[in-house]
């Protein structure tokens, strides 16, 4: 019997050893898609009809009394994250100019390493610093801390992206730009960072999304209020928060009212990934025109 | 992003100018602000959770009692708990993303590969708490009336499938992770794969090998170490998961070895008791379990991005 016979009878087996495993490779890349479909099928059949104006302005009505809604959790959500990126944006993108301009030696890496270590710190304990930091010392909750803890989980991404979107920019145009008389300043502020704004932005809106669902570390910073809330140092309400403590409630009209809010969460979240998508969809053509 | 095409930076020139030395002097604060905040998590987690440390010392980790009424404070079965649901999510969905991650990268035309990655990517931005309502009211439920009867009939005789099924417990919170985690694996085992040069499959396709045989017989050996690092990362997710696990684990810091069982991971203990904490040994036991967490996970991540950095280039 020669080799090419050898090969030749067990081909077969080993192409239909090969479309077994070809189709597994499917289901499982189907599985991990299709669960997603799944939960949102799930989330949007059960949330969509509960939500309605009143849903969307209203107070939390006790339990008894039908209707209410989460208003002051989505006020208390933009509230939040706003002073989040006010605290974030400063800080991430000096320190992404910094790593951009000066990245090289031994401080430059140590900072690329605790922005990444930072990356993968569980959200409850940044919750647990918000709370040594800025509740335990006032003794009370507020919806300051919150945005603390959040400025902490939004940085990674900030400064990774804001350092990756400016060493992109070609080199010529700042040497273009300091060629003309600039100063580094007006180089990197006027001429730079214009050119890296589409990906920074994309940054921004997903920190932004990575934050609107996070609720670990609102437990003990946030904390929540049955009212309207616009004092950032007062404890807040604010939806995912909302979304936990309807969710885990023995009552039912509670647990429609998690799924409509949980609507509202998927909804903003994927609002927000798509915007950043194609924002970096732009980002690409500006570098490469 | 756009990799090959990044050029080396260099200090291009000194910042001599007045407007450049504030520039530079604004850009060297916000950097060190940056640096402080970080060293801060640490110190204040340590100095939060040493009325704990000095009380327990190093048997914090081994004893199994919590009992917050006679202060008894062991982490042992949330250090269980944790590890249990994170294994569990790992080897599930490190199965699945990795298969995944071959059909998009080697085997998916392009028409197909893209949406599907795209709605793998989603899955990644689905908040915690949505995942977890979810995990409570139709996988609970689902555990309890289909998985785990199921699992019972055949592997009942073992240990890890005995005992009654609540819904709520173990399992349930490590099929929840596995869901949490897969894209995760599944996109940077992919980016991984597809950076694996074609010569080494066009070299094996030559030599007579299937599609199939190539992709992981030589292509997925070779990117081992990237897709470990895949895992790795992913690992250090579901440990330091809180919310959805903290719905549907059950909450009861015991040690069973049954995986259908109620449990507490680390993340979930502090979720559930923090804000009715009384005592301050109590509230100082919590942040110590925060404490190992961090620990962990800054372990768990360091190896991680070493792993990945090693196959894929820094940054």
């Amino acid at each position: 019997m020669t080799v090419a016979t050898l090969r030749y009878r067990t081909l077969g087996r080993r192409r239909a050893f090969g479309a077994l495993g070809t189709a597994l490779a499917l289901f499982c890349a189907i599985l991990a898609a299709g669960s997603l479909l799944a939960i949102l099928g799930y989330v949007v059949v059960q949330g969509v009809g509960a939500i309605n104006w009143n849903f969307l302005t209203q107070l939390p009505h006790p339990i008894g009394v039908p209707g209410g809604g989460v208003g002051n959790g989505i006020v208390g959500t933009f509230v939040v994250i706003g002073l989040a990126m006010a605290m974030a944006v400063p800080i991430g993108l000096l320190t992404g100019i910094y790593l951009a301009l000066f990245g090289r030696g031994p401080i430059p890496e140590a900072l690329r390493f605790l922005s990444d270590v930072l990356s993968g710190v569980p959200s409850i304990a940044i919750g647990l610093f918000a709370y040594a930091v800025l509740v335990a010392p006032l003794k009370h909750f507020s919806g300051f801390s919150a945005s603390f803890a959040f400025m902490m989980l939004m940085l990674p991404l900030l400064v990774r992206t804001s350092e990756q979107a400016i060493r992109s920019v070609p080199q010529t145009v700042r040497e273009g730009a300091l060629a003309l008389g600039m100063s580094n300043f007006r180089a990197t502020v006027g001429i730079v960072l214009p050119t890296a704004r589409p990906a920074i932005i994309t940054a921004l809106l997903l920190a932004i999304a990575r934050v609107t669902g996070e609720t670990a570390p609102l437990l003990f910073t946030a904390f929540g209020t049955q009212f309207w809330e616009f004092n950032p140092n007062r404890p807040m309400a604010v939806l995912a928060l909302q979304v936990f403590n309807y969710a885990i409630s023995p009552y039912s009209e509670w647990q429609s009212q998690a799924w409509a809010g949980a609507f509202l969460l998927v909804t903003a979240v994927f609002a927000l990934s798509l915007g950043a998508r194609l924002m970096l969809r732009r980002a690409m053509r500006g570098l490469d025109s | 992003m756009t990799q090959g095409t990044e050029p080396q930076f260099r200090r291009v020139a000194r910042f001599v100018s007045p407007a450049d030395r504030g520039f530079a002097a604004v850009v060297y604060g916000g950097s060190i602000l940056f640096a402080l905040l970080i060293v801060g998590l640490f110190v204040e987690l340590v100095l939060g959770s040493w009325p704990s440390i000095a009380h327990f010392g190093g048997s914090f980790i081994f004893q199994s009692a919590w009992d917050p009424v006679a202060s008894k404070f062991g982490a042992l079965p949330m250090i269980y708990g944790t590890v249990v649901t994170s294994f569990i999510a790992i080897l599930l969905a490190g199965f699945v993303g990795i298969m995944a991650a071959v059909f998009l990268a080697d085997f998916a035309p392009s028409w197909l590969a893209a949406p599907l990655s795209f709605l793998i990517e989603l899955l990644a931005a689905v908040p915690s708490v949505v995942y977890g309502l979810w995990g409570l009211f139709v996988l609970a439920p689902f555990v309890r009336t289909a998985i785990g009867p199921a699992l019972q009939k055949v592997l009942g005789w073992t240990p890890l499938f005995s005992g009654p099924i609540y819904g709520v417990g173990l399992l349930t919170a490590g099929i929840i992770l596995a869901l949490m985690i897969v894209p995760t694996v599944a996109a940077i085992s992919r980016d991984v794969i597809a950076a694996i040069p074609r010569d080494l499959r066009e070299a094996s396709m030559a030599l007579g090998s299937t599609k199939w045989e190539t992709a992981t017989r030589v292509v997925l050996p070779s990117a081992r170490v990237g897709i470990f690092g895949a895992c790795v990362l992913a690992l250090g997710r579901a440990l330091g998961e809180t919310i959805a696990v903290t719905m549907v684990i059950g909450n009861r810091p015991e040690i069973s070895a049954s995986l259908f069982a109620p449990s507490y991971t680390l993340a979930s203990v502090i979720a559930n008791e923090f804000t009715e904490a009384t005592t301050s040994l109590y509230i100082s036991a919590l942040i110590e379990l925060g404490l190992i967490l961090f620990i962990v996970s800054v372990i768990v991540n360091a190896l991680a991005r070493l792993m990945i950095w090693s196959v894929r280039g820094s940054t």
